[in-house]
Formats: structure tokens, sequence, C-alpha cells
């Protein structure tokens, strides 16, 4: 599904943040990405979603080289990047009325693109039927954040990423929206690449983590997890095992 | 706001004015309901024809501005590099009071309207330029990233961020600069023009010296200021409805 072949990315100074790297990841898979800030998380985010493009190298997406933002990708960032001037439903809607603006031209929109407005059974799954009609200023971080996973689900993606997506949200909110969005990905049969720095949450979110350093990056570290399919896995000892492990990893590359 | 608090705040000035009006007992200061006779009969002569005149050049400029200042604010707070080159320009420019061009735009525009709404343009246009850009440019990068995730290009950001975003800008610069523009209309109908209230107030009262009509003069001109005022008041509820939101 994703595959990053000599993946070389500089910003305009200074050590590039990948070098060289290479990466796969499957269809179906939840990968969940680790690292400190400036290890380029965000960057290799970016380069799946094609809103940045390597420097050189290629991101092959479904074995197609990525040249721009691809319509079956959806993105979700850390502040929700709602409109603030759109109700809860007007932003769910936001996609779907992107893509009716151009068509289905296989550019901005896939296509098989069929017209359609409708986000209530989305608005209904993720419990947003209360406050479809209020603006993102009136609502919880948590339903921000749920609105934010309707418009994107709208779409029909099959490769969701998420940048730190829950790390502004309060402990309980954010475990309930961590089970949601694996539900989510099971349910939908997503491939989901979440970054995070927070050790718990790569536990929990990724079925396999890759570890990512201090810049310059150039072999995929990855951790397997598959013990994170267990039901309350973080009740679990492999998961405190796990934990303890990728702190000993994180603090060992930070030296 | 409430609507009964404003009504009695009429009421209080109207009172405050009768009071004035005849502890100084002078035709220079006629009491209201002198006045208010003398604009609803001078409203079926003369003074709807001024008045007309005056909202036609307000609202002729209003439409001019906001159609050249909201796409020239929002494309130079898209790009850095189109601001840095014009922002000093503007930075000159903006705090110049325009009344003082009056007498340079009625040199080269001479008799008419164009004048006057040229003038109106001038201050509007740069309130609008400034607030539309500024609030284009204090877009979050995110924002537009997670929409362009959502597969806009260049159009479909324009529509669905960069145009709703700039409507508040908008509102503010006119709500801002509708009392000034009423002012310098003012000034500017006093030159060159023999419609528009200005010309009307000032024939009545210097020339005429028919004090109550002048008084109905001032009393529409100042109706046309509230009025403009109120309407920015309802296009901003019904345009922006997340800005009354608590």
């Amino acid at each position: 599904m994703i595959e990053l072949r000599s993946v070389t990315y500089a910003y305009q100074q200074g050590t590039p943040i990948f070098q060289d790297y290479n990466w796969n990841a499957g269809r179906g898979e939840a990968w969940a990405v680790l690292g400190p800030s400036g290890c380029g998380k965000t960057t290799l985010l970016y380069l799946l979603a094609g809103l940045r493009l390597p420097t050189s190298g290629q991101v092959l997406i479904d074995g197609k080289p990525l040249t721009r933002p691809r319509p079956h990708t959806g993105l979700i960032l850390q502040d929700y990047g709602l409109l603030p001037w759109a109700t809860v439903r007007e932003n769910a809607v936001l996609g779907l009325r992107v893509r009716g603006f151009y068509g289905p031209d296989g550019k901005h929109a896939p296509q098989d693109f069929q017209r359609n407005l409708d986000v209530e059974p989305w608005l209904r799954r993720l419990g947003l039927e209360a406050v479809a009609d209020q603006y993102p200023g009136q609502i919880s971080g948590g339903q921000r954040q749920r609105t934010a996973i309707a418009r994107t689900l709208a779409l029909k993606p099959d490769l969701l990423l998420m940048d730190e997506p829950f790390s502004s949200l309060d402990a309980p909110t954010r475990e309930s929206l961590q089970s949601l969005t694996l539900e989510l990905q099971a349910e939908q049969n997503l491939t989901m690449v979440i970054v995070t720095h927070a050790i718990e949450e790569a536990a929990v979110m990724g079925r396999k983590i890759l570890l990512l350093a201090t810049p310059p990056n150039q072999n995929a570290h990855v951790i397997e997890n598959p013990a994170a399919a267990q039901a309350s896995f973080r009740e679990t000892t492999a998961y405190l095992a796990l934990c303890r492990e990728l702190r000993l990893l994180m603090e060992r590359q930070d030296r | 706001m409430r609507r009964r608090d404003l009504l009695f705040a009429v009421i209080a000035l109207i009172l405050l004015w009768q009071l004035v009006a005849m502890l100084v007992n002078r035709p220079i200061l006629p009491p209201p309901g002198l006045v208010a006779r003398t604009f609803v009969t001078e409203l079926r002569g003369d003074l709807l024809v001024h008045f007309q005149a005056s909202l036609w050049r307000v609202i002729a400029s209003t439409a001019l501005s906001v159609a050249l200042a909201a796409p020239a604010g929002l494309i130079l707070g898209q790009s850095k590099r189109l601001n840095s080159l014009f922002s000093p320009l503007i930075y000159l420019v903006y705090p110049v009071p325009k009344v003082v061009f009056v007498p340079i735009v009625l040199l080269f525009l001479g008799l008419g309207d164009a004048p006057k709404i040229v003038i109106i343009f001038l201050i509007l246009f740069f309130q609008i330029l400034v607030l539309v850009r500024d609030q284009a440019a204090a877009l979050r990068p995110e924002l537009i990233q997670s929409v362009r995730s959502l597969g806009a290009g260049r159009r479909a950001l324009f529509r669905f961020v960069y145009l709703p975003a700039s409507l508040p800008g908008i509102l503010t610069a006119l709500r801002q600069s509708v009392g000034t523009a009423v002012a310098v209309l003012y000034v500017a109908e006093l030159y060159a023009t023999q419609k528009g209230l200005g010309y009307y107030i000032y024939l009545n009262g210097s020339t005429l010296l028919n004090y109550p009509a002048m008084y109905a003069g001032i009393v529409a001109m100042s109706l046309l200021g509230l009025g403009l005022y109120f309407s920015v008041d309802w296009l901003e509820k019904r345009l922006c409805p997340w800005l009354f939101t608590s």
C-alpha cells in the first residue's frame, strides 16, 4: 500500500530529515509512528499525504508515485482543521462539497465519485447529531476531533493519516477516541498511519510501530506489536512491557 | 443591546434637544417637533431627491470598494511575496486622511457623482484591503493543509476558505468606516454639485436661512449614517452567525 523508495527529504538548510529511507506498509495495517519532537514525524505524514514531495526518491501509494494529494487519502491534523465559520454538519460535508465542486476529475475527486452530500450516517456513527448545528467554537475538543473524523471518513478513504490527533484531549476522551478510531479502522479496512510523541498511544494504536530518531533517519526501525489486537490490551503486562521497551529505545536514540 | 434600550436613548436625545432648544430660544436651534414637521413636508419636496443622491453615492462607492479591495486583500493575504512588495505602499497611504484628497479629486473629475464616489471609495478601499489581508494571512496553515487534503485546489480553497474567511473583515471595515464615509460625503457634496444632502444642508443654512429645513437635512444625513450602520450589523448577523455564538 505504502512504499518509500530511497526517500531523501531535506528542508532548505540543515541535515536531511530522511536520507535514502525505505519503508513499506501493507493494506489494512495500523501503524503508529513514534519519535521525539523534531524527528520528522509530521514531515513523514505530509510526504504520505502528498502535501510535500521528497527531495529525491519516491513515495508510492498503491504502486503509483505520489505527486499531489490523493483523493483516497484522508488526513487529520492535530488542531482539527475545522472551518470556524461552518457548523459541525457543514464541516463534515466539506470534503464532499469540494468533490462536488470539481466533479469526478480523478485529480481532486475520484473518477467514480457520485455527487452526494449525505453525512447523516457519519454524524450518527460518531455521536455528533446533537451538536450538528453548532460551530466548532461551541463544542468540546473530542467532538471537534470526531467532526474531523466524520469529514474524512465521509470521503471513503482507504488510507487514513493522523497527526497527533488526540494529544490535546483529556485522558478519558482520548482513550474513547482511540478505541473508536481502531474500531473504524477495522470496520472500513483502512490502512492507518498515526503519528504521535506519546509512547502509550503508539502502543495502543499501532499493530506495527515505526520509530523515528533525531535526523537524519536512514533505516526504518519497526517494532511489531501484534498483542495490541486483544481486548483491554491497556491492562495487560504485554502493554507495560512494550511501553518500557519503547521508552528504552527512545532514550537510547537520544544519546 | 435591546431594542427597548435603544428606544429610550432616542427619546432621551429628543428630550435633550427640546430642552436646549427652549433654553437657547433662537431660530438657529428649532425644536424637534418643528424639525420633524419640516422633515415630512420637505421629504415630499426636494429632500428625498437629495437623500437619494447621497444614498446612491454611498452605495455605489461601497460596492466598488468591496469588489476591488476584498479580492486584492485576499491575494495579498495569501502571497507573502506580493504582500512584502505592496505593504510599504499601503503602510504609507493607509493613515493619510483621504478627505484631503477632496480638492484634487474634484479638480480631476469635476462635476457629478464620480468625484464623490471616488473619495468614499478611497476611504473604504484601504480599510477593507488591510483588514481582509490581515484576516487571510492569519488563517492557520494547518487549516489550509487540512482542506487541501480533502482535495481542494486553489479554486476550492478560495471558495470554501478564503472567501468566507474574508467576510468578517469586510463587514468590520465597513462598520469602522461608514461614519467617516458619510462625513466625507458631506464635505464632498459642498462642492461642484446641486444634489445631495451636503448641498441641501449648506444651501438651507447659509443661503436660504431656512433653519428647520437645514435641521431636516441634518436629520436625513444622520439617518443615512445610522441606516448604513444598522445594515452592516444586520448583514453581519445574517452572514457571520458563528461570531454571535458563545
